[in-house]
């Protein structure tokens, strides 16, 4: 185990590499342009290649092109580049092909501004591109898990031959903490389906067109079942205190380590909160949802947006339990105080204290 | 005697069945006189001739060739409207021995790709793109094109392009002859048999480029679109042999084959246990130390530094994270970012915990490092009662004192001035911490200092200037 104390963005690109990354192509957006950077001084000397692209758009299809031919890669950006990548993200799995997104949230929308936020999880959990697919989507609270879901996503992709979303946000991007980095990985040889320029894969092709409806609905049901299959395999999450919980909090990212230290000042105080934390926020953690709600009387969802993770909540709990919802923007990071009130009123407004009703 | 021998048979390069094709696999899905046909049996042959069909990477396009992997019995990706040259620089990049042919038409490369293409050239992708200028959009039925003649009709230029609207056609070769770097560019045409037997020549050329590993090459062919034009398909020849070229003249527009210098061939990849050694990663870490620090009193140091942006905020932030981490602490370092860094005011949060850290923000710290007043006056609210405040100015400002902590006030800036450098203020302030406040770590701080300053100067002010903020701190607890 290698450790030492790095940034977000870059224990990406160090993970990736480990990982047999060996294509970067991207454009620079603050509060992600540190993994370009850093993809521009260690991609070249492992022999793989960087290259600053013209825009998003050229930076996802030079992504497509180097997933056609196998190479392991990767992109990153923020709101606004992964608006214009959304085109590409439709492509390349209409085409299923593995490549691996790093989304570093700012504020929005528009220009709106580069410190953190969470209002990219529409576009890339409920997908911004055209027609059916789905990116499966990970969300660190962590460097280390800078690290951890960048590796985990390069598999992901190439499981599910489709592309993978890193979703994390300016603060867990630019924060550094202690990560301990794996060995590097055996290099993943290209694969068969893979056009290489070679008489192996003359006949392969890569594409994403089916102009008979009856094919076309043959693919995209192949594509569905992927993503269910993905939804039975690939669910992550984080669960704290919540076997006694009152009320389960959610919350991911940056708003998850809020959320941490929520909990515990809560539980000093002898509130019974538990956190779900999703980790995979597509698919989403939807059954733990479900059976954590057979014992807490009410969810309460904390998010650097105005609410849109809070609809996965929502469709999980299918209205069994009451929600309340928790929301900064603009770049403005939940307090602990503040949650801490916030859920002091949930438990009064929504949970039986025998003690209070005898007291 | 013509140069080329007229051979009316299928090229290899082409599948004896358009399987891919679904219904009528014995014939293309171009209509009668389209060019499509003749380019893509030129390319194909070219293929065949030059031995690279093993090697030919096809990219389609978005347009009446989005089909064009239905014939070529070579390796093809079909992609996004206008893309092609940035998916054909992934996939050449990626193989470099590969033949990448990036085949498109006339909105796909001068209008929706213009930013790809003209990219692509400048870089002087080592790929040959065919570019098809019929100036009409055919496969969505008609169209205007970016390269429409002046006075043109088409179904969205009803009444003929007019170039107050519309502006004029793009001529793709003379743009792109403004770059530095493409090597070969040439515009023909299929308007005659004579013209065709040209194109064969062209498109061979700029294959050859691309096997030399030259570079950039792109031939631009007029092309017939009896369909759209409505005109049958030998009036839709003489059209172009006699209308486009006028506003498209046919020949070389760049040729540098003779001096381009060949591409150099990327170095072999490193051994992979080379690659954390590359990645700065090399050090086995020996873990935290057991029965060290770590495992003495519990820690929990929740630190704000602010001030200006280039005071070393940052820096002073990461010397600690560092040094705690060297003492086997949990450590997080979370900064404000982006212009803040440049000019205004700059803050970093870092906490130095025995306990796993919840949460790296800190909102309320029980350590806050004031490096000017703006920054004591908005932090110091926000200090945890008996927490430490220390501040880069001789005293704190009257209407700024808190009974409930302890405060240290002295000018770093100019104690570290009179060390050689007033930028070494922030290890100053960090020297009057460690004094202030014993923590587990502050032996390392040295060692970090070592490992984060590179310039020996500055590490020697640095390490002055903690000895000399431990001093005042000193002066300033015992008055």
């Amino acid at each position: 185990m290698r450790r030492e104390l790095i940034k977000g963005n870059e224990a990406i690109v160090k993970a990736a590499i480990l990982g047999g990354c060996r294509a970067f192509y991207g454009y620079p957006i603050t509060p992600a342009s540190e993994i370009a950077e850093a993809a521009a001084l260690y991609m070249p000397q492992a022999g793989g290649v960087f290259l600053q692209a013209e825009s998003e758009v050229a930076a996802i299809n030079m992504i497509y092109g180097a997933a056609s031919a196998g190479v392991r890669s990767m992109t990153a950006s923020s709101g606004p580049g992964v608006s214009l990548m959304q085109e590409g993200f439709s492509y390349l799995a209409g085409s299923e092909l593995p490549c691996v997104v790093a989304d570093i949230m700012r504020g929005g929308p528009g220009l709106g501004n580069i410190a953190p936020e969470q209002g990219d999880y529409h576009q890339v959990v409920k997908c911004g591109g055209h027609g059916n697919y789905r990116t499966l989507v990970l969300a660190p609270d962590s460097v280390q898990e800078m690290c951890d879901l960048t590796l985990l996503a390069f598999d992901l992709a190439d499981t599910y031959r489709n592309p993978v979303v890193v979703l994390a946000d300016g603060y867990i991007g630019q924060m550094m903490e202690p990560v301990a980095f794996p060995d590097a990985a055996v290099m993943p040889s290209a694969p068969a389906w893979a056009v290489t320029g070679t008489a192996e894969t003359r006949r392969n092709l890569v594409t994403s067109i089916y102009l008979e409806p009856d094919v076309l609905e043959a693919h995209v049901r192949k594509l569905e079942a992927k993503y269910r299959r993905a939804e039975q395999d690939a669910v992550r999450f984080e669960s704290r205190e919540t076997q006694d919980a009152d009320i389960v909090l959610v919350g991911y990212g940056i708003v998850g380590r809020v959320l941490k230290e929520v909990v515990e000042a809560a539980r000093a105080e002898g509130m019974r909160v538990g956190l779900l934390r999703p980790i995979s926020l597509y698919p989403f953690p939807t059954e733990e949802i479900r059976r954590l709600a057979r014992h807490a009387q009410a969810f309460a969802v904390v998010e650097m947006s105005t609410g849109q993770m809070l609809d996965d909540v929502r469709l999980a709990l299918e209205g069994r339990r009451p929600i309340e919802f928790y929301s900064r923007v603009g770049g403005n990071v939940p307090a602990t105080d503040a949650v801490l009130g916030f859920v002091r009123d949930a438990l009064l407004k929504h949970v039986r204290a025998p003690e209070v009703i005898h007291a | 005697m013509p140069e080329f021998a007229v051979l009316h048979e299928k090229p290899h390069s082409f599948y004896s069945l358009y399987e891919r094709k679904g219904e009528l696999q014995h014939q293309t899905h171009y209509c009668p006189g389209c060019g499509h046909g003749i380019v893509h049996k030129l390319v194909a042959r070219a293929i065949d001739e030059l031995g690279i069909q093993n090697r030919a990477i096809l990219v389609s396009p978005v347009g009446c060739s989005v089909f064009a992997y239905y014939y070529f019995d070579v390796g093809n990706v079909q992609v996004a409207h206008g893309r092609a040259p940035a998916v054909a620089t992934g996939v050449k990049r990626a193989h470099p021995e590969s033949i990448v042919i990036s085949y498109q038409g006339d909105g796909d490369l001068a209008a929706i790709g213009s930013a790809e293409i003209l990219h692509a050239a400048n870089r002087g992708e080592n790929i040959t793109v065919f570019f098809v200028n019929n100036a009409i959009y055919g496969m969505t039925g008609g169209q205007m094109a970016p390269t429409t003649l002046v006075g043109q009709k088409s179904t969205t230029s009803p009444f003929g392009r007019n170039v107050w609207n519309e502006g004029s056609p793009i001529k793709v070769c003379e743009l792109l002859n403004a770059l530095d770097a493409p090597v070969y560019l040439e515009r023909v045409a299929l308007g005659s048999n004579k013209q065709i037997m040209a194109a064969a020549r062209a498109v061979r050329r700029a294959l050859e480029v691309q096997m030399r590993g030259q570079g950039f090459s792109l031939i631009e062919v007029l092309s017939p679109c009896p369909t759209i034009w409505k005109k049958d398909p030998v009036e839709a020849q003489h059209w172009v042999a006699e209308e486009l070229v006028k506003t498209f003249p046919l020949g070389v527009v760049r040729d540098r084959t003779k001096d381009a210098p060949v591409r150099p061939a990327s170095a072999a990849p490193p051994a992979l246990d080379k690659i954390p050694g590359i990645l700065g990663l090399e050090q086995d870490d020996p873990g935290p130390t057991v029965g060290g620090p770590a495992a003495r009193e519990p820690v929990e140091l929740a630190v704000k530094v602010a001030g200006f942006g280039g005071q070393g905020v940052l820096l002073l932030g990461e010397v600690l994270a560092e040094a705690g981490l060297a003492s086997g602490l949990q450590v997080s370092w979370l900064p404000s970012y982006g212009p803040e860094m440049r000019s205004g005011t700059s803050n970093c949060h870092v906490r130095i915990a025995t306990r796993p850290i919840a949460s790296p923000l800190v909102l309320r710290p029980n350590v806050l490092l004031a490096m000017n007043e703006p920054s004591l006056r908005k932090f110091l609210p926000t200090v945890e009662p008996h927490g430490l405040v220390i501040y880069n100015g001789a005293a704190c400002p009257a209407d700024c004192l808190r009974p409930d902590v302890t405060l240290i006030a002295a000018p770093f800036a100019q104690l570290a001035d009179g060390l050689g450098g007033a930028r070494a203020a922030n290890i100053a302030m960090l020297g009057a911490l460690l004094e202030a406040a014993p923590v587990p770590f502050e032996s390392q701080v040295p060692n970090v200092l070592r490992k984060l300053v590179r310039s020996p100067k500055w590490l020697e002010i640095d390490l002055a200037a903690l000895a000399r903020g431990r001093q005042a701190a000193r002066q300033e607890v015992a008055s």
